[in-house]
């Protein structure tokens, strides 16, 4: 490649993918500084209640078990922002599974045996950890997730409901959802003097040294934070976790470095979840098929600790033109774990809901749900009147239907058999904003003639490094496999964390700034360059967060086709197809794997993904990944991720929308969508699990009731 | 952890003395349920009888024709002998249904028949379990129960057992064979496993420090058709919903020989004698195969979340005598 050939969009391979499928890259655990103890949090055994003794006694008696920390000894800290945080901080046990104390022992075998060994004692409470969509508790909060108004209001949506030709009024389920990425949630944390020196997995190291900061009364810069290698996050390494203010606690208290890494079956209860939501949807529609109200509400659940507000209703004040609207979400707090993002918060359950409704109605119309799509494409963005900076849905939707065969298909329900499967498919769209956020970079012009470009940016498995090198390297005119690139340490010039798909626009933007500065240097420049080379810097603070006039998107489409036993009610996922309209593409390879990596979950999340609480003890009863399903490769068929080109000049100077999430959105609905054209039955619960769809088969079969057949 | 004692043991005897000399011990094959149970905190044995080294890995052909499984066979293995997939193909189909590639190649056969329940309040110890620990009471009874059984449980255990292959085994009219200090004994597939009852602790019948040394497939080289079909979650690596082994033999017209086994309805694999009883003699027709199936499942009773569990059993067997009866009587 030469050094005035363009790099971006192209398939540069993934920088540390040797390292990572040769085992040598190093995660947070597997740091193993001199002196190393290790810890196992003890976690609460009721669901509400106060500790009222906690003998370590036994624990302390065991072998190698150094330390028992807890409410009564824990080092005090500074009141967190997030209330998550304050962990051994007083009596309260806000939900089971809340850590009550910490064993620090010489092995991780000790720590697990020292906190079998902690007794603890609990006053009770009566709990309800129970989600109900009239449940008394229910309020209306003021904001959703993402600062969103809890409520929006246009025109007056019921009288238009009441009057529309024709009228969808369903209700849908979808549970509580976990994360779980493939390395849980661990830090390693020493102190080195007053130096506070932490290895963590986390998506953005920046807020977890400003937490630790702030609770432990420290100037950040006596803090270091360090994720150079991140098994997955998907929302729940976002912020920090329990693990980490844990690990420097018991590093100061024991005056050695120490590794948590939180066992599976702790993580439902400790790093959030997908809140469950109710969702119920009324649409209506005038004989033009053209949408005249729009009705989302959304009944979620936070806990004690804090409110947190799935927004699952924003994504309808995207999608259609509807002259009246309400979009309005309603949040109980119970007494269980405290939910936090997971990819796509807000639009996954939402669009699920949406999009189901949308096939609901274009079935009631007799129209194509392509079609109906297309009709009530809307001119400005519905919610706030702005106008897209780029919206490609209706060519995501062609493209897409074009690819997938859809032209072929009987619409008629139930109208494809082999044999004992029933084959359907079905279509939904896609949305995510961009999300963009300011970020610090530096660039320096090497002797050697190498460029090392340094930025706080976390690569959770994406690519980052990759891409950020391709942008880099754009910038400064030179070949690719000249840039070197430093990320995932609070040592590095401070950025945004890896979430809302904003990382590599806000990443990029500030790498792409400090690029093109030195790049103008270096023309000024003769002669040999000095030693320490030439720098510039870039910071987008006041560029990346200004307002937009614009409002910003990313779109999609989405196609599955299902075959769904009547032996069984087992539904299997024969293909997948997406088209996504993202923006500028900046690494076919990475972007695919992210694509096809959302639709996966996305699958999971239509088929398989089920947690319940345990309305006696109130916990998750999923605790492992032997009972929590995500799918396995025989799930997975074939699934293909495609984009239409879109040039868009008010994104960031590359031109990109983010892909991280968009791929999980429109999956559920496609997925259940095609059930429904096989079946003729409509499932309004996820996932769809072979009792559902069984018992939904058979009431379709025998309406008289008989489980017979 | 619990430090224990661990005994790598060569012959069957050597196993037998050495856990007859240790207290609590437990006998280690794979280790691919015992292990996670011993981090779990559910199993905490003061010694490890390694029995990995026992020759008891083979197959052989017995004079009289059946098949003798050594209990250190692994799963991979005695799904793949070419022996299993030609006579008894519901075992091989069985095993293979069950677990990842990874488990299957670690696990044993006379693991696979020790295994316990996955039901999560056995696996958690902050909640009570009277399998776990009897007395405590049933966390699963009113609490999330969607996987449980429907039939033959107490009011002390709703558990079910896990197993794809004893569900096989079951329908197959295999056995068990088990030595201890006291001899070798023989005890039929269907019997290893019991009911609740009032001892939900107890999962099988097998002596204290009995160890298993094989299991025998009855003579079937020319012997009846067999199959396994499995209901699950997700397409791979997911314990049954429901699942049924059947082996069927026709003569003149009617059938002559024939065993069914349900799998994830019970605290057993539940072999359905009572359908048996009502199809032996009679023409394999779907009126006779729904009959004799409704007869068996009669008796379930389900739980508030674990309804489908009796049509999905019920189209599971339908499913599969249906496929093992000639189409022309069908």
């Amino acid at each position: 490649m030469t050094g005035t050939e363009t790099v971006l969009g192209a398939p540069a391979e993934r920088r540390e993918g040797r390292e990572k499928v040769t085992g040598t890259a190093r995660y947070a655990a597997e740091f193993d500084f001199p002196g190393r103890a290790h810890c196992r949090p003890v976690p609460a055994t009721v669901a509400r209640g106060r500790v009222t003794g906690i003998d370590p006694g036994p624990a302390l008696a065991l072998p190698g078990v150094l330390a028992v920390l807890t409410h009564e000894n824990a080092p005090r800290l500074a009141e967190p922002d997030d209330p998550v945080l304050a962990v051994l901080q007083s009596p309260r046990v806000p939900h089971r599974g809340w850590f009550v104390a910490l064993v620090v022992a010489e092995t991780l075998e000790a720590a697990r045996a020292g906190a079998a060994a902690v007794r603890v004692t609990y006053e009770e409470e009566p709990h309800d950890v129970t989600l109900t969509a009239s449940h008394p508790q229910a309020y209306v909060p003021r904001e959703a997730n993402g600062g969103y108004p809890a409520v929006s209001e246009h025109g007056d949506p019921d009288a238009a409901f009441a009057s529309s030709a024709t009228r969808v009024d369903v209700e849908y389920r979808v549970p509580p959802l976990h994360n779980h990425p493939m390395e849980p949630h661990a830090s390693t944390a020493f102190w080195d003097g007053d130096r506070l020196v932490v290895r963590t997995s986390s998506q953005g190291t920046n807020a977890v040294r400003a937490a630790l900061a702030a609770m432990f009364e420290l100037p950040e810069d006596r803090i270091s934070v360090t994720a150079e290698h991140v098994g997955g996050g998907f929302g729940s390494k976002g912020t920090p976790r329990p693990d980490v203010v844990l690990a420097a606690m018991a590093a100061r208290h024991t005056g050695r470095p120490v590794t948590l890494a939180l066992p599976r079956r702790f993580l439902p209860a400790v790093v959030g979840h997908r809140a469950p939501t109710l969702q119920r949807l009324r649409l209506g529609a005038g004989a033009d098929s053209r949408l005249t109200s729009l009705v989302h509400e959304v009944t979620t659940q936070s806990s004690r600790v804090k409110e947190f507000v799935e927004q699952a209703a924003v994504p309808s004040r995207v999608m259609y033109a509807a002259p009246h609207s309400r979009t309005l979400h309603r949040v109980a707090r119970l007494d269980v774990p405290t939910p936090s993002w997971m990819r796509a918060p807000g639009e996954s359950p939402g669009m699920y809901a949406l999009e189901s409704a949308m096939d609901e109605l274009a079935a009631e119309l007799g129209m194509d749900p392509v079609e109906l799509r297309i009709r009530n494409e809307p001119e400005t963005e519905p919610d706030s009147g702005k106008p897209f900076s780029s919206r490609h849905l209706v060519e995501c939707l062609r493209e897409g239907a074009r690819r997938f065969g859809w032209s072929g298909r009987d619409p008629r329900p139930r109208s494809r058999a082999e044999g004992p499967l029933l084959v359907g498919t079905g279509v939904a769209a896609a949305t995510y904003p961009v999300l963009v956020a300011p970020s610090t970079a530096s660039a320096q012009a090497l002797p050697d003639g190498a460029f090392l470009v340094r930025v706080n940016a976390t690569d959770i498995g994406t690519g980052a490094r990759t891409v950020l090198a391709q942008i880099a390297a754009d910038a400064l005119g030179v070949p690719l496999e000249r840039v070197r690139i430093e990320v995932g340490s609070s040592d590095l010039p401070a950025a945004t964390l890896a979430g809302g798909s904003s990382g590599t626009a806000s990443w990029g933007w500030a790498v792409h700034g400090a690029c093109v500065r030195l790049r103008d240097r270096l023309a000024g420049h003769s002669g040999p360059l000095p030693a320490e080379g030439v720098t510039a810097t870039a910071d987008t603070s006041g560029e990346a967060d200004a307002d937009s006039p614009w409002s910003r998107h990313a779109f999609g489409a989405h196609f599955a086709e299902v075959a769904v036993d009547t032996v069984t009610g087992e539904v299997r996922v024969r293909r997948l197809l997406g088209v996504f309209a993202a923006g500028r593409i900046l690494n076919a390879r990475t972007a695919r794997s992210q694509f096809i990596g959302g639709m996966t979950m996305g699958l999971g999340m239509a088929l398989t993904e089920d947690s319940t609480m345990d309305p006696a003890f109130g916990d998750f009863t999923q605790s492992d990944l032997a009972s929590y399903h995500v799918p396995a490769h025989a799930d997975v068929p074939a699934v293909e991720a495609h984009w239409v080109e879109e040039d868009d000049a008010h994104l960031n100077p590359m031109g990109s929308k983010g892909i991280g999430e968009i791929g999980i959105v429109g999956t559920a609905a496609a997925v259940g969508n095609a059930v429904h054209h096989a079946t003729g039955v409509r499932f309004r619960e996820l996932p769809l699990t072979p009792d559902r769809v069984l018992t939904g088969l058979l009431g379709h079969e025998h309406p008289a009731g008989t489980l017979g057949a | 952890m619990k430090p224990f004692a661990y005994v790598r043991a060569g012959t069957v005897e050597e196993a037998t003395d050495a856990f007859a000399a240790h207290p609590g011990a437990r006998y280690l094959g794979g280790g691919t349920n015992l292990v996670d149970l011993m981090k779990l905190g559910v199993e905490a044995p003061a010694a490890l009888v390694d029995v990995n080294r026992l020759p008891l890995g083979g197959v052989e052909e017995l004079p009289d024709g059946s098949l003798r499984i050594g209990a250190m066979v692994h799963n991979s293995d005695l799904a793949a002998h070419p022996l299993v997939r030609d006579r008894y193909p519901a075992l091989s189909q069985a095993v293979l249904a069950g677990a990842s590639g990874q488990l299957r190649n670690a696990a044993t056969t006379g693991g696979n028949l020790l295994q316990r329940t996955r039901c999560p309040y056995f696996q958690d110890l902050s909640k009570p379990c009277n399998k776990r620990e009897p007395g405590t009471g049933c966390g699963a009874l009113q609490g999330v129960h969607r996987d449980h059984a429907v039939l033959g449980y107490s009011d002390q255990c709703i558990a079910t057992n896990p197993s794809d292959m004893a569900v096989a085994l079951a329908a197959l009219d295999a056995s068990v064979e088990l030595y201890g200090t006291e001899g070798a004994r023989s005890v039929p597939a269907a019997g290893f496993h019991r009911l609740p009852g009032d001892h939900p602790e107890r999962d099988t019948e097998i002596r204290p420090g009995e160890l298993i040394t094989g299991v025998v497939l009855p003579a079937g080289s020319a012997g009846p058709a067999s199959a396994y079909r499995k209901a699950r979650d997700r397409a791979s690596y997911a314990f049954a919903l429901a699942s049924v082994a059947v082996v069927l033999h026709l003569a003149d017209g009617v059938v002559d020989r024939v065993g069914i086994a349900f799998g994830a309805l019970a605290h057993r694999p539940w072999r359905a004698r009572r359908a048996e009883e009502a199809l032996l003699g009679a023409a394999p027709t779907t009126a006779a195969f729904e009959h004799a199936v409704d007869l068996e499942l009669a008796a379930a009773e389900p739980l508030q979340d674990n309804a489908y569990k009796v049509p999905l059993a019920r189209r599971l067997a339908l499913d599969v005598l249906g496929r093992l009866a000639p189409p022309a009587v069908t």
